[in-house]
């Protein structure tokens, strides 16, 4: 049982040691080859995507790519996708259909990047597209949130057959910060946000979001990057296995149903 | 009541306190309506009788879902679907709860969308309203819930859906859930679409963040009133990030339509004209 506060734990995801998926990809897949473009605008460097081989097993993998220091954060800045990163997202997805391989997403970003021209190239379009799509898409999703799940602009990477959350990953609607600014129009109460907010692997557990909770070493991920890397595997490993036993139609109607069912409200008379 | 006026005559000094000084006048909100595009203040009848469209620049101002069905639907076809939908406060969010008994008494709905089925010059549709004036029409579970309905009730009734769409964005309170609710309306948008069916999504000021991209965006046909304001992210979280003013025309409709990201800019006169006019060209295949 993990004994971190949200707000501790928001510090360790923040830790610049922790392990990113350039660190995790050599100790869990073989074989990658990245690709690049979403063919229509240009290239992302903010998600990472590719093929490669998961025990033997051709595998897409997409990932949002955190950096370590700020020359590798500016190179993926900071791991806030443009519109183009999505598609290219989405490409790669489409392709994984076709050539009948299950797709795993590495959820790791503080939200879709906000700018002039994000907004031009439709960074709205560029996630509702991708909710639309992987809603349909004809083979597995696994999607695993890595440290942060900043809003729609995780979301985008997280219309799947199962997600799980590393255990000190959050993922929320709106950042810790962005919450204290609105609730009491004062950023720097990010803390008190941070523990109200419900936004832990055990909270979206409880509220029906999160499928699994992948164990971290007591301190964090970065304290054994090796160790977590092999729970990722494993996890990867048994939901893999489970979701190949089931057919396409019946996993698209359950994908569909994971998210329909998801919201509270009172209804009288039903 | 007095204190909530007070405050907002407060609320509007200090506003034009911190303003560029265009305005120094101050005036009660209920004969003067200011348009916040250009700034023109006109008298409120005028401005009524004009369907809420500013006569100077154009711009089409919110109105409440009841006016809108009012404006667009044919007398008397309006069948509410869901009408008995409450929210509640799932994470215990703070305040939450008094806010939405606040809205319910001042709005009189019971949350932020009409949902139901009608007839638009004779051709049946569903449709749904979105309303500003319930927390700026953010996305939480009911909001999420009716639209899902509308689109499977309309799936299954090989109904088309109109979506007058407006939205601040995913609800804050509701947390993770809310975030969901973008799942959720996009996956029911796509088996509407995979049916073969028509979704015609009209944005009104503003259709913005989780709303804006999730089923908002994926109307086989988008149309958008003159004006409004349409985006993904806050201007004043743009303008934090990247540290300089935005043009005033940022993420208008207009500035959409230039980007290909709307079919048309449609003025509130003509909408009910141009909505038939689409619904009934897609029954003849």
């Amino acid at each position: 049982m993990n004994r971190y506060t949200p707000y501790e734990r928001l510090e360790i995801i923040r830790n610049k040691n922790r392990p990113t998926i350039s660190d995790y990809l050599p100790m869990i897949f073989e074989n990658f080859i990245e690709m690049h473009g979403d063919r229509l605008f240009g290239d992302d460097l903010a998600i990472l995507g590719g093929i490669a081989t998961f025990e033997d097993m051709p595998v897409t993998i997409i990932a949002q790519v955190k950096g370590h220091n700020l020359e590798e954060n500016k190179r993926s800045n900071f791991s806030m996708p443009h519109p183009e990163g999505y598609r290219k997202a989405l490409r790669l997805a489409h392709q994984a259909e076709k050539f009948h391989r299950p797709v795993i997403c590495f959820i790791d970003t503080p939200g879709a990047f906000c700018g002039i021209d994000a907004e031009k190239r439709g960074q709205g379009e560029a996630i509702a597209r991708n909710l639309m799509e992987f809603s349909l898409l004809r083979t597995p999703v696994i999607s695993i949130v890595l440290g942060e799940g900043g809003s729609g602009g995780a979301l985008a990477l997280g219309v799947c057959d199962n997600l799980a959350m590393l255990e000190n990953a959050l993922y929320s609607v709106i950042s810790p910060r962005g919450c204290a600014s609105i609730l009491w129009k004062d950023a720097s109460r990010e803390k008190e946000a941070t523990n109200i907010m419900k936004i832990t692997a055990e909270d979206l557990l409880s509220l029906g979001v999160c499928d699994g909770i992948i164990a971290e070493p007591p301190g964090g991920a970065h304290i054994s990057p090796q160790l977590t890397a092999e729970n990722i595997t494993n996890y990867i490993h048994d939901t893999l296995k489970n979701l190949h036993e089931i057919d396409i139609d019946s996993l698209l109607k359950t994908r569909y149903d994971k998210f329909r069912k998801i919201g509270e409200f009172l209804e009288p008379g039903r | 009541m007095l204190e909530d006026l007070l405050k907002a005559v407060k609320t509007r000094f200090n506003d034009e306190d911190k303003g560029n000084g265009k305005s120094k006048v101050s005036i009660p909100s209920d004969l003067l309506f200011k348009c916040p595009r250009c700034s023109s203040v006109i008298f409120m009848e005028d401005f009524e009788n004009n369907q809420k469209i500013c006569p100077s620049c154009g711009y089409h101002a919110r109105i409440s879902a009841q006016e809108r069905l009012k404006l667009t639907i044919d007398k008397g076809s309006f069948v509410e679907m869901d009408a008995e939908m409450d929210s509640v406060n799932p994470i215990s969010f703070p305040g939450y709860s008094e806010k939405l008994s606040s809205l319910r008494a001042q709005t009189g709905l019971r949350d932020a969308i009409l949902t139901g089925e009608c007839t638009i010059r004779g051709t049946r549709c569903v449709i749904g309203v979105m309303d500003s004036r319930f927390m700026m029409a953010s996305m939480g579970s009911v909001v999420g819930e009716k639209i899902t309905r509308a689109f499977e009730y309309a799936t299954e009734k090989q109904l088309p859906v109109v979506m007058f769409t407006a939205s601040g964005g995913a609800r804050m309170q509701e947390g993770i859930l809310s975030l969901m609710q973008m799942a959720k309306t996009s996956a029911a948008v796509a088996r509407h679409s995979q049916a073969g069916l028509l979704y015609i999504a009209v944005m009104t000021d503003p259709t913005t963040g989780g709303v804006m991209a999730s089923f908002a965006s994926l109307g086989d046909v988008i149309i958008a009133e003159p004006k409004v304001l349409i985006g993904f992210a806050g201007r004043r979280v743009i303008e934090d990030t990247i540290r300089q003013r935005l043009p005033d025309d940022f993420q208008s409709a207009e500035f959409m339509l230039e980007h290909g990201f709307v079919d048309m800019i449609v003025e509130r006169s003509r909408m009910r004209r141009t909505l038939s006019r689409i619904l009934k060209l897609h029954q003849q295949s």
